[in-house]
């Protein structure tokens, strides 16, 4: 079996993170901004886990990262949805540019 | 001496009374204020009278001279080791007679108002104002250092304006009592400048320690003061003559006497009592209380004091001779008697004997107070009676008002100085004086106590006689409560007996006893005058006739001229309507609302435009926030990359 190479596995998180900016940017439904947020994560930990794998295989340090990473997000996917919640019920919309209000 | 306590309580039992009845006066007391105000005063008095009598029958002389005691004192601002502004009560001869005459006075005051003032809707805001009056002036009597007689001087103003608007529907009495509040202050100016030149020099604000620094020749303060000069003139000159100033300014001396006639817009006893009897004295007062320095170290600044005494007295005399408001002529004739007691201070010396001008204006200012508050108080009456303050609606009222006619008339023969009435002891001590030292201000006062005679007898007739007692359809009340009576009889006994009080053995410059008296050829000529121009005034105005009318058209221009007071005010007008607006206040008003207003405007407009450029960066959507994030990172990203070495 063949060794992937490194770079094949960084265009890919590249990809990934990019389309995760794109949905950030375009989605009005926060859900779908959401999960923009999380491919955006993931995308970060594929890049941890290729270079610990790739460049420094006796050590654990970015596999350790990408854990910590997968936490925080689940933290924050809860924040976020707990957001989300007491939009709609304001607004009854999760739509953000029905939240604008708050401008000058 | 009597404890200072019993001192301290003269001046703030009124306060209290002031505090009292300003703060809870119109809820509880609107029946009973005027109770309240009169017990307070009438303990001050009582505590008054003691503290004189303590100090002039038991403790006041040492070895035959009276001293200055300063009672209490404590520092009160200390800015530096060395400059501290004190607070302290000073016991002299001239204080004690003012704390008995401005108590005494105000207590009649208090006393006559409970009738005159009766029914009013601010009746207890009234004696509030009373209250606060009687505390300054007597706080400014106590004064034992230049700073604090200033800050009683402005509390005096302050009531004096609040009391002269008391009827503040009016609007004649709120332009007097404005006038009279911007005119006094004007002259306070020139008195806090005097105050900076003469503790700059003398290094304190205390009365005793200046005097004593300002007067012993050949000490470095008198030195200094002296060698300083200003266009000419020495620092000790332009001190003593700003504070005067301020005296004149509150006593009402030309050229700062405009104010005090029409300060009789306010309620008649407020007139006996600030504009005649007690706080329109504070100026003499004040030069009195500086006489040591004015005639030890600067005769010039007194001569300047002796000249604007002098042509007050005898301008205010001619002028009253025309008006036909009562209280107008009583007010310029008030004008004239202070005008007295300056010129008095001005021929007077220092020492022994030579003192005597200092007594007479003294002995005047005690005997004035009295029968010029039993006028003003005699007035009240009068103008409670029959509602107007002019000559013609008035005439035959000696039958109507019988004790007002005859405490009137005791009044009017003392202030013309016919003896034995009060007013003749005082006046022949300041003619004797003038006599002795400077004939021109002799013959000046010689003419204006004849003035004075025929004047006042104008009034009384035209009050009192003139017409038929039945002219009067409006006497339907009597002649007033006897609180109003009781005063008049108290001043009017006190008009005829207050010239045989011996302030000659009291109240001198020096401190010590004058023993002179005054030959009885010396009265002949000014009682004759006197009587010459009571005369007159009865063979002018006893019966109501034609003969004032031509009289009056024959000297044309120069009556007309008087009757309008010389045009003073207009002159006035003109100078500050005219000159300084247009000269001064325009442009300034033109440079504040163009260039410093301008200025902010255009700070104000810039910080708008920039703001209003970039205020579209807050969208309020969450998404934009996100790209300008992103774009702020990309941005560092690519200045980390490219730019940083």
């Amino acid at each position: 079996m063949s060794e992937i190479p490194l770079t094949n596995i960084l265009f890919l998180s590249t990809g990934l993170f990019f389309i995760g900016v794109y949905g950030l940017f375009t989605r009005r439904n926060m859900i779908t901004m959401l999960m923009s947020v999380e491919l955006m994560l993931n995308s970060v930990n594929i890049n941890f886990v290729a270079f610990n794998k790739y460049l420094y295989p006796e050590k654990l340090d970015g596999i350790f990262f990408s854990i910590f990473i997968i936490t925080i997000a689940a933290a924050e996917a809860a924040v976020a949805i707990a957001i989300i919640i007491n939009l709609y019920r304001s607004h009854h919309s999760i739509d953000v540019e029905d939240a604008s209000e708050m401008k000058y | 001496m009597s404890h200072p306590i019993y001192i301290a309580l003269i001046p703030l039992i009124p306060l209290a009374c002031f505090l009292i009845l300003g703060l809870f006066g119109r809820k509880y007391f609107s029946n009973s204020a005027g109770i309240i105000g009169t017990l307070g005063l009438l303990t001050s008095t009582l505590l008054s009278l003691s503290t004189a009598y303590e100090y002039l029958f038991v403790s006041g002389k040492v070895n035959g001279v009276f001293q200055k005691i300063e009672v209490v004192k404590f520092t009160w601002l200390q800015f530096s080791p060395g400059v501290s502004i004190d607070l302290g009560l000073l016991i002299d001869p001239i204080t004690v007679m003012m704390l008995v005459v401005v108590s005494f006075v105000s207590l009649m005051v208090h006393l006559f108002s409970l009738g005159y003032m009766k029914g009013e809707t601010r009746f207890a805001t009234y004696y509030a104002f009373l209250g606060l009056f009687t505390f300054s002036m007597l706080g400014l009597v106590l004064s034992s250092n230049i700073f604090q007689i200033y800050l009683f001087w402005e509390l005096v103003g302050v009531s004096s304006f609040l009391l002269i608007g008391f009827y503040f529907e009016k609007p004649s009495a709120v332009a007097a009592s404005k006038k009279a509040f911007i005119v006094t202050r004007f002259a306070d100016l020139g008195f806090l400048i005097g105050i900076l030149v003469l503790s700059f020099y003398s290094h304190t604000l205390d009365f005793g320690v200046l005097i004593e620094r300002l007067t012993t020749s050949g000490s470095p303060y008198l030195t200094a003061i002296n060698a300083a000069s200003f266009l000419g003139v020495s620092a000790l000159t332009w001190g003593l003559l700003l504070v005067f100033m301020g005296g004149a300014g509150k006593s009402a001396m030309f050229p700062l006497h405009i104010w005090l006639p029409d300060a009789m817009e306010g309620p008649t006893p407020v007139s006996a009592l600030i504009h005649a009897a007690t706080m329109v004295v504070a100026g003499v007062f004040l030069v009195a209380r500086l006489f040591p320095v004015f005639a030890l170290s600067d005769p010039a600044a007194l001569n300047v004091v002796m000249y604007t005494g002098a042509f007050s007295a005898f301008f205010a005399a001619v002028i009253a001779c025309t008006q036909t408001d009562i209280k107008r002529v009583l007010a310029y004739s008030t004008m004239s008697q202070i005008g007295y007691m300056m010129f008095a201070l001005g021929v007077s010396k220092y020492n022994g004997e030579d003192g005597l001008g200092y007594m007479g204006s003294m002995f005047h200012l005690f005997t004035h107070a009295f029968f010029k508050s039993l006028l003003f108080l005699g007035a009240g009456a009068v103008i409670h009676m029959v509602h107007s303050n002019e000559m013609k609606d008035m005439g035959g009222l000696r039958k109507l008002m019988p004790i007002t006619h005859i405490s009137f008339l005791i009044a009017c023969l003392a202030i013309a100085g016919i003896p034995p009435f009060s007013g003749f002891f005082s006046k022949e001590e300041i003619l004797m004086a003038s006599f002795e030292s400077n004939k021109l201000i002799y013959a000046v006062a010689l003419l204006t106590s004849g003035l004075t005679a025929f004047y006042m007898f104008r009034l009384y007739y035209s009050i009192f006689w003139s017409k038929p007692a039945d002219a009067h359809h409006h006497g339907h009340h009597g002649e007033g409560t006897l609180s109003m009576k009781i005063p008049l009889i108290l001043l009017a006994i006190l008009a005829v007996v207050a010239g045989f009080v011996p302030i000659a053995s009291w109240i001198t410059a020096d401190g010590t006893a004058i023993h002179s008296s005054i030959p009885i050829t010396f009265s002949i000529l000014p009682v004759t005058l006197a009587v010459a121009g009571i005369l007159l005034a009865t063979r002018l105005f006893k019966t109501s006739n034609e003969l004032p009318e031509r009289i009056a058209i024959q000297m044309g221009g120069l009556y007309k001229a008087a009757s309008r007071k010389f045009y003073i005010d207009e002159v006035y007008l003109f100078v500050t309507k005219k000159v300084l607006f247009n000269l001064i206040g325009r442009p300034a008003a033109w440079f504040d609302t163009n260039i410093v207003d301008g200025f902010m405007n255009l700070l104000a407009k810039l910080t708008a435009s920039l703001s209003e450029l970039i205020k579209g960066y807050q969208s309020g959507k969450v998404q934009d926030y996100a790209l300008y994030f992103f774009g702020g990172i990309a941005g560092l990203i690519i200045a980390f990359i490219y730019l940083w070495k």
